[in-house]
């Protein structure tokens, strides 16, 4: 089955994004295909390569950028909501006059009709939020 | 693109309009959507329905008061409002404490015809049931 994934939380305060990647491992490890993955609301936070999390916990972020280049994943965060939380591309920030970016290795920045293709495109899309 | 296909999108309200960012950017999903000419249906369920409420004012909290933006659906072609009765009479409220969303239908004179429809939870779970894509804001 193709599956898309919409993550609405951010890491750590919510369980969405751990869930969702959880979700996303056990699928492509029974063979299913992941479409894309769409990072919404608070789920752009994900996407920030800055997070520091203590080491003896797990580094949400890190894990979904390990796992977009092991499968080969589209991890796409949403440009709207973004910006307006500080979660910029080199791109991006060059635009806006920013002094740094900070989107994580795996992502990329795109609009919300990534979102509505992946609805489109997929059997399922399913919603991690609260 | 994905053209041909055409699916029922259904965006779900479960939130109160301000205190959290939801229903505006469920708003912007909506707006987006509207470009891919599916099947779009709104429903609005929970303190959802508080996003249709009439009179909002926000000038008190600093936000922008975006409730107008439900009556410019009609020209993006997203006709079907559906409130959850039940969760009206739980809040006390009634559909006369609802703005009123038009659109103009092009097959009867572009006459305006409202866009809310006011549903029962039993009814609101039959037409959720037919959904292709359900985003549950």
């Amino acid at each position: 089955m193709k599956f898309g994934i919409l993550i609405n939380e951010g890491p750590y305060q919510h369980q969405a994004s751990d869930s969702a990647y959880q979700f996303v491992k056990a699928a492509l490890e029974k063979g299913h295909e992941i479409f894309r993955v769409f990072f919404y609301h608070d789920g752009v936070q994900n996407a920030t390569r800055l997070a520091s999390p203590p080491q003896d916990d797990r580094n949400i972020i890190a894990l979904w950028s390990a796992l977009a280049k092991e499968h080969n994943l589209d991890l796409v965060v949403c440009v709207a909501a973004a910006l307006r939380r500080g979660i910029l591309d080199e791109n991006e920030a060059k635009r806006g006059g920013k002094d740094a970016h900070n989107l994580a290795d795996g992502f990329r920045i795109s609009g919300l009709g990534q979102l509505i293709e992946a609805g489109i495109q997929s059997d399922r899309l399913v919603v991690f939020g609260d | 693109m994905s053209e041909g296909v055409i699916k029922k999108f259904m965006y779900v309200n479960r939130k109160p309009p301000y205190g959290t960012v939801y229903a505006l950017e469920s708003l912007e999903v909506v707006l987006i959507g509207a470009a891919f000419d599916q099947d779009v249906s709104l429903a609005f369920i929970g303190d959802g329905v508080y996003q249709l409420t009439a009179g909002q004012s926000t000038g008190g909290i600093g936000m922008k008061n975006f409730s107008p933006t439900y009556n410019a659906l009609g020209d993006y072609d997203i006709t079907k409002l559906y409130v959850e009765k039940e969760s009206l009479e739980e809040r006390g409220l009634a559909i006369d404490d609802l703005m009123e969303v038009v659109y103009e239908d092009e097959d009867e004179d572009y006459a305006e015809k409202p866009s809310i429809r006011l549903v029962s939870r039993a009814e609101l779970a039959d037409i959720m049931a037919e959904q292709d894509v359900l985003l549950n804001f």
